[in-house]
């Protein structure tokens, strides 16, 4: 995967990232995320991921079932390479259907509450990062 | 009202179109229905126990009640629409030469009520609507999907298939990459459907009432967080026609009833 500097046309909105090899290996925050808040994030229905992932969640009735169970993820996937997933998964996989959560351009007909908007924030992002990095067996 | 009935045989014995790739195969087409769990299934098939059964009476009390300044009712011009509407849903979104586009079961309703009894339109998902479009459509329960056939509607087909397969919305996910691609897979606990619209309108219990095929994609197109199309617009009709065509040979089930 090629050295690419983000620079999109509302670059104001989001913290610009370098992506080297397959990860993004700095913070986009500068500082380390939240784990507790990270797994609470996962778990929310409006963060998505549930609607796709299942989990070690056993609190959790409803998961998905259109993508690979999230426990162990920390045991192959470096931080760097998470984060890089979140802020867009199609670097892994250009036909995926997991949506980039740190991208605002580009898209089609997005709702009128969501226009311009990442689906998570930077600080959201680095909190998921820490806890997807504690799923190890 | 034979012209009609002679465009829609013309219509029938015209070729179905070639499967495009990533299409669900004809044998392999199935109804929401067959996703539902018994007690789903056994409250649609129980006409006592199915709620959108109230609707079509509403409805069919409406088909005989004079209406607007011409002052007719539906029956007279039509008649018994146990013969006259047999078959009709089934073969909507419909090309009307006139308009020279597709139009839906709802707006047809309309244009008779504009044109023919000089009334008010009924607002999309009014109750009386909801009621006469079930009350037409249950008339054509059993009837497999024709819609579609008509040479003219070609250019309205493809639109509908083009926006099938675009990615949208904040989500950037196209409807085919639910139903076309993982059909029978679980969105966190709702099982994915091939999303064919034979039931409609139907009566979903999540929202407590009938409601139209529209209403159901606006809320698909919500799920994705893109900005849903208007009732009536032609992206919607063209999407709805899409859908139809996709579900070709499929029994019309109105009113159907969904989780
Ligand atoms: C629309 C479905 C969808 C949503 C929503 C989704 N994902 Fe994914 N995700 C996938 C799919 C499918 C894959 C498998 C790889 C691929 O196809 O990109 C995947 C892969 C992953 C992987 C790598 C897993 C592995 O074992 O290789 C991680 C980690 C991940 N997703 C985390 C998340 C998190 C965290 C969220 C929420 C912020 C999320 N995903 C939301 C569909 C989704
Ligand atoms: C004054 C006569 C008249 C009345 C009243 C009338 N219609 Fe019609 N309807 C027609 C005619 C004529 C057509 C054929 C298309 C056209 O010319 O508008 C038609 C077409 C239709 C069609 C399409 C049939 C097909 O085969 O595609 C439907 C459905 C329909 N009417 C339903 C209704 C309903 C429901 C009402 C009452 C709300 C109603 N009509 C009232 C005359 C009438
Ligand atoms: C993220 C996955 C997803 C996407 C994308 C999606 N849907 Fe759906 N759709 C669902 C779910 C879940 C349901 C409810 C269960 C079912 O019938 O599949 C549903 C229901 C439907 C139904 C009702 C089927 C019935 O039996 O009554 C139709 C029709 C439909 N969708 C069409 C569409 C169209 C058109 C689009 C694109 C504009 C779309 N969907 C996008 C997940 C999705």
């Amino acid at each position: 995967m090629s050295l690419a500097i983000s620079s999109p046309a509302t670059a104001d909105e989001l913290v610009p990232y370098k992506i080297i090899g397959d990860t993004i290996p700095q913070s986009l925050t500068g500082t380390p995320g939240d784990p507790a808040r990270g797994r609470a994030l996962v778990l929310a229905r409006t963060t998505t991921c549930i609607l796709c992932h299942s989990g070690p969640f056993p609190e959790v009735r409803f998961q998905g079932d259109l993508a690979p169970d999230l426990k162990g993820t920390g045991n192959w996937w470096s931080a760097g390479q998470l984060r890089l997933r979140l802020v867009d998964a199609s670097r892994f996989n250009p036909q995926t259907i997991m949506p980039s959560y740190y991208r605002n351009n580009g898209l089609v007909r997005v709702g009128r509450n969501f226009a311009s908007k990442p689906i998570l924030s930077a600080t959201e992002i680095e909190d998921i990062v820490a806890y997807l990095a504690t799923l190890q067996n | 009202m034979s012209f009609w009935r002679a465009i829609a045989v013309g219509a029938l014995v015209a070729a179905a179109p070639a499967l495009l790739a990533g299409e669900i195969p004809s044998d392999a087409r199935r109804s929401g229905y067959a996703f539902m769990g018994p007690d789903t299934r056994a409250m649609q098939d129980d006409d006592t126990a199915n709620p959108g059964m109230l609707f079509v009476l509403d409805g069919e009390a409406l088909w005989t009640k004079k209406t607007g300044s011409a002052e007719k009712a539906c029956a007279d011009c039509h008649g018994d629409a146990r013969s006259s509407m047999k078959g009709v849903a089934a073969r909507y979104p419909a090309f009307d030469k006139a308009l020279a586009r597709p139009f839906t079961l709802d707006q047809r309703i309309n244009l008779c009520r504009a044109n023919h009894q000089r009334a008010a339109p009924l607002p999309y998902e009014s109750r009386d609507l909801l009621a006469l479009s079930a009350f037409v459509a249950h008339q054509s329960r059993g009837v497999a999907i024709t819609a579609g056939d008509d040479p003219e509607l070609k250019p309205f087909v493809a639109q509908g298939r083009d926006l099938f397969m675009q990615r949208e919305g904040q989500l950037n996910l196209a409807c085919t990459n639910c139903h076309d691609d993982n059909f029978d897979k679980r969105l966190a606990g709702a099982p994915i459907t091939q999303a064919q619209p034979t039931g409609y309108p139907l009566y979903r219990l999540e929202w407590q009432t009938l409601g139209s095929l529209e209403r159901r994609l606006r809320s698909c197109m919500s799920g994705v967080r893109a900005q849903a199309y208007d009732y009536g617009a032609p992206e919607l009709v063209a999407l709805e026609l899409y859908l139809m065509s996709r579900a070709r040979g499929l029994p019309m089930e109105t009113p159907a009833v969904r989780p």
